[in-house]
């Protein structure tokens, strides 16, 4: 069977689902609609940009209800005036050319939409709409429509205006303004020819250079001023202290040698220095706009729902108006936001958001739920027993470790190197001055100052920076997103790493299934698989598609017909019964088809009756992601290793198999017991890495030094952390660790680099010997050769290891 | 007054409005996004293709 993909949204298209229509195949009919509303309107560029850009409708109409609500829809917008407004959106759909196509051409689909922006590294879509014309509620049904759901949470709730910080690019626009007008002044001066022409204005060039470097000085340069500052009063001495030092001293002698018509100053070299290091400051952010690093419940959580008054009419409210006592309606694919009570209809819930386990739990009326839980099937009510802020979930969130803030109490490696390098070179100052004072008091003033200038440790504070940002750059590329740069420092100290089990290390996206009892003839599978095809629960879909495999091969049965079935019943929480061409089939949970429960295993399984035949169980085994085994052999050489899981320990055996020896493993870890687990073991003085996926990590994550997240999808959700890395990548953890410790490495050797740049730098110094043109010379050619130097390097060992 | 004065006045004058325009359009916004528009500004193109082929069809 050739696959043939989906003209729309590029899946593979089962031969009996496929929808032919206007000489295009489609995998469903969503995708086929969404053809239909793009060529309609004459949109069919759509597809010309990119293959296949589209993604599957969801077809959830109820689920913006909530938008009718005008106090909540009213959050959500920018601005708003009677025939004007503007929302922003966040798609997290948006992800090539055609996407920002189709999305700013929505007023073609929409009449009431007068333009609409796409901000494609956020993944936003900013548009501006008549409110008079078209609401918010169609606007977001359009974009669910046409495949591009807006993600809305409570995260929107609260959404103030955004202050962008952008005084980073102001000081380095003022520092390249002054630096480039600096340099072309004082080109002459480097010439030092005895020229009327040239004695005649150097009066008037030296003091325009000196007007022109006061901004860079006074404002571009402020942030070290500030930095050295603070780091003095903290008693910590930081590179920003020499840096700070040889600026004020730098402009000081060159403002003397000016007004005191002594020289031309150093204001060239001053203002190229200030340019550079803002130039590093801002390489070494580079940020990953689309993805977010401090995300708590509130991303999590629908914005409103469905409240039920006493007279049964149905309300949409905002959930951080609910009260206790209060009953909500939960529909299919719903969040749970708080703790209660199941009031009417049988649960099905997936917890995969706090606990990372797939497998849905059935829950009967009158047992308790907790928030976090996702409802599949059948809309459900409840009993509100807690209000948000005090549910279990939200709890979670007030333990300290989230409330207070992240202070960095960590020690970058610049930091270190300069707590000597200071002391040093005040000592080098002091000593050329103690020994000039005796010679010559102008010259033991100058080489004072010549020293503090030419040691500015400029290159030593640009070596960090420019590889640092490199390596983000680098890893962004492979998948592997770091929050920022100090993650790199940490992760090479890392020494010990703790692994989650579900969802991290194994995969929920395949699951190998074996079938335990009588043997299944082929008829009996066939059969199987209709019913199956029918249900939506996750484990008939997981089981129908790992089925298709062997059955299809050995028969050529047309298991897709739906002739055959006569009757069908899914009874939630327990199992599908179905009559198949006079066969009676039931499948579902122990107790559904009259066995008794076994307490040995604790596996995931789905049992088979047929005819009232008991045939025997599937059993759902856990899948691990490709090449953990060889990734924890190669990490366990240098890292301590250890799994801690929420489940129960019926995977032991099999983990103790495929593990390498001494990996621990611990079983039944609640969150807060990782996160006090976590808290040992930096008590013990280990420097601890945690690669999580769930909620139930999020503790954990905050908690270590470093905290990985892993997802399967990156722009979806990821709860709070250090890094995110993409479940793909899984196996490359190892040469990302080896990559943090390759880039400390590259670093160490260009502060030795830089390091004898200053002590040549100093050598003229001492001597009495520094001009501004040695001055002028020496400091951008340090900077460029540490810069290329770093650069270089870090490529280099990113390529190592990675053919 | 040499003529000196007068061009390196001008030149800096110049380059601070140069400058300023720069600090404007930061403001602006224009630098948040530096990939969206370096896409946008390839659609223009399309568009009126798909005029043409319209026009096209119609005969």
């Amino acid at each position: 069977m050739d696959t043939q993909n989906c003209f729309h949204c590029g899946l593979d298209i089962v031969k009996a689902d496929e929808i032919v229509f206007d000489s295009k195949s489609f995998c469903c009919a969503g995708c086929k609609t969404v053809y239909e509303i793009f060529s309609t309107n004459d949109l069919t560029f759509y597809y010309d940009f990119e293959k296949s850009p589209g993604a599957t409708p969801q077809n959830n109409i109820d689920k913006y209800d909530f938008l009718d609500n005008e106090s909540i829809a009213s959050k959500l917008l920018e601005f708003q005036e009677s025939s004007t407004a503007i929302i922003s959106l966040n798609i997290p759909h948006i992800h090539c050319s055609s996407c920002i196509w189709i999305l700013e051409n929505l007023q073609r689909l929409e009449k009431g939409i007068s333009t609409s922006q796409v901000n494609f590294p956020e993944k936003k879509v900013r548009i501006t709409f008549n409110p008079e014309v078209v609401s918010i509620k169609s606007i977001v049904n359009l974009l669910s429509s046409i495949g591009y759901e807006p993600h809305i949470s409570l995260e929107n709730y609260e959404t103030g205006k955004t202050t962008i910080d952008r005084s980073l690019t102001y000081k380095l626009g003022v520092a390249f303004f002054c630096f480039g007008n600096v340099m072309l002044l004082s080109f002459p001066e480097y010439f030092e020819v005895k020229e009327y022409w040239l004695d005649q204005y150097r009066g008037f060039f030296r003091w325009l250079i000196f007007a022109l470097s006061l901004p860079s000085f006074f404002y571009s340069a402020s942030g070290y001023y500030v930095s050295a500052y603070k780091s003095i009063t903290s008693k910590m001495l930081n590179i920003d202290i020499p840096i700070a030092l040889g600026i004020v001293v730098m402009f000081i002698r060159s403002a003397v040698d000016i007004i005191m018509d002594y020289g031309s100053g150093f204001f060239d070299s001053l203002t190229g220095l200030i340019f550079f290091m803002l130039l590093g400051k801002m390489f070494q952010i580079k940020t990953y706009s689309f993805l977010s690093f401090e995300r708590d419940f509130k991303s999590y959580f629908p914005i409103a729902i469905t409240k039920i008054n006493p007279d049964s009419s149905e309300e949409s409210i905002a959930i951080y108006e609910l009260q206790k006592g209060d009953r909500v309606l939960i529909r299919n694919q719903e969040l749970i936001p708080v703790d209660g009570v199941l009031i009417s209809g049988k649960a099905e819930i997936d917890y995969s958001f706090v606990t990372g386990e797939a497998v849905p739990i059935s829950k009967q009326s009158g047992d308790k739920l907790f928030a976090g839980g996702k409802q599949l099937g059948k809309p459900i009510e409840m009993e509100v027993l807690k209000s948000v802020s005090q549910s279990y979930l939200t709890q979670l969130w007030s333990n300290a470790i989230f409330q207070k803030e992240v202070t960095q109490n960590h020690k970058t490696i610049t930091d270190s190197i300069s707590r000597y390098f200071t002391p040093i070179l005040l000592l080098i100052a002091f000593a050329g001055f103690g020994y000039w004072i005796f010679i010559d008091t102008t010259t033991a003033f100058n080489v004072f100052t010549a020293v503090l200038i030419v040691a500015c440790p400029c290159a030593l504070a640009l070596t960090a920076p420019f590889t640092f940002g490199n390596i983000l750059r680098i890893l962004g590329k492979q998948k592997f997103y770091l929050k920022n740069a100090l993650v790199i420092e940490q992760l090479a100290k890392v020494d010990t790493i703790v692994f989650d089990k579900t969802g991290t290390i194994t995969t929920n996206k395949k699951s190998s299934i074996s079938f335990e009892g009588t043997s299944l003839t082929d008829e009996n599978l066939v059969l199987i698989k209709m019913v199956l095809r029918a249900s939506n629960h996750p484990l008939s879909r997981m089981l129908y598609d790992n089925l298709s495999l062997t059955v299809i091969k050995n028969t050529g049965a047309d298991f897709t017909n739906e002739v055959g079935i006569d009757a069908f019943e899914e009874i939630t929480g327990k199992g599908i019964r179905a009559i198949v061409f006079g066969n009676k089939i039931e499948i579902g949970s122990a107790s559904f088809v009259d066995k008794a429960p076994e307490e040995s295993k604790q596996q995931t399984s789905v049992h088979v009756k047929i005819n009232d035949v008991y045939l025997g169980k599937f059993l759902f085994h856990t899948q691990y992601r490709d090449g953990l085994a060889v990734l924890f052999k190669n990490l366990s050489k240098q890292y301590q290793l250890q799994v801690l899981s929420g489940d129960n320990d019926g995977e032991r055996a099999n983990l103790e198999q495929l593990l390498p020896k001494g990996t621990e493993l611990f079983f039944n870890q609640k969150p807060e017991e990782k996160l006090e687990y976590i808290k040992t073991l930096q008590e013990q003085g280990k420097n601890v890495m945690m690669v999580g996926d769930g909620l139930n990590d999020a503790g954990a994550l905050a908690q270590s030094n470093v905290g990985i997240s892993i997802s399967e999808n990156v722009n979806v959700f990821s709860p709070a952390c250090d890094a995110i890395l993409d479940a793909s990548e899984f196996d490359k953890l190892s040469y990302f660790l080896t990559l943090s410790h390759n880039a400390m490495r590259t670093i160490k050797m260009s502060f030795v680099l830089s390091l004898l740049y200053n002590v040549v730098g100093l050598l003229f110094a001492i001597t009495g010997n520094l001009l501004p043109l040695v001055a002028a010379i020496i400091m951008p050619l340090s900077t460029i050769t540490i810069v290329s130097f770093v650069t270089i390097m870090s490529n280099y060992y990113a390529g190592k290891k990675n053919n | 007054m040499s003529v000196i004065y007068l061009l390196i006045t001008i030149s800096i004058i110049v380059a601070i409005g140069f400058f300023i325009a720069f600090v404007c359009a930061v403001k602006t916004g224009q630098y948040d996004d530096d990939y969206t528009p370096s896409v946008r500004m390839l659609f223009d193109d399309e568009l009126i293709n798909s005029g043409a082929k319209k026009n096209k069809s119609k005969k």
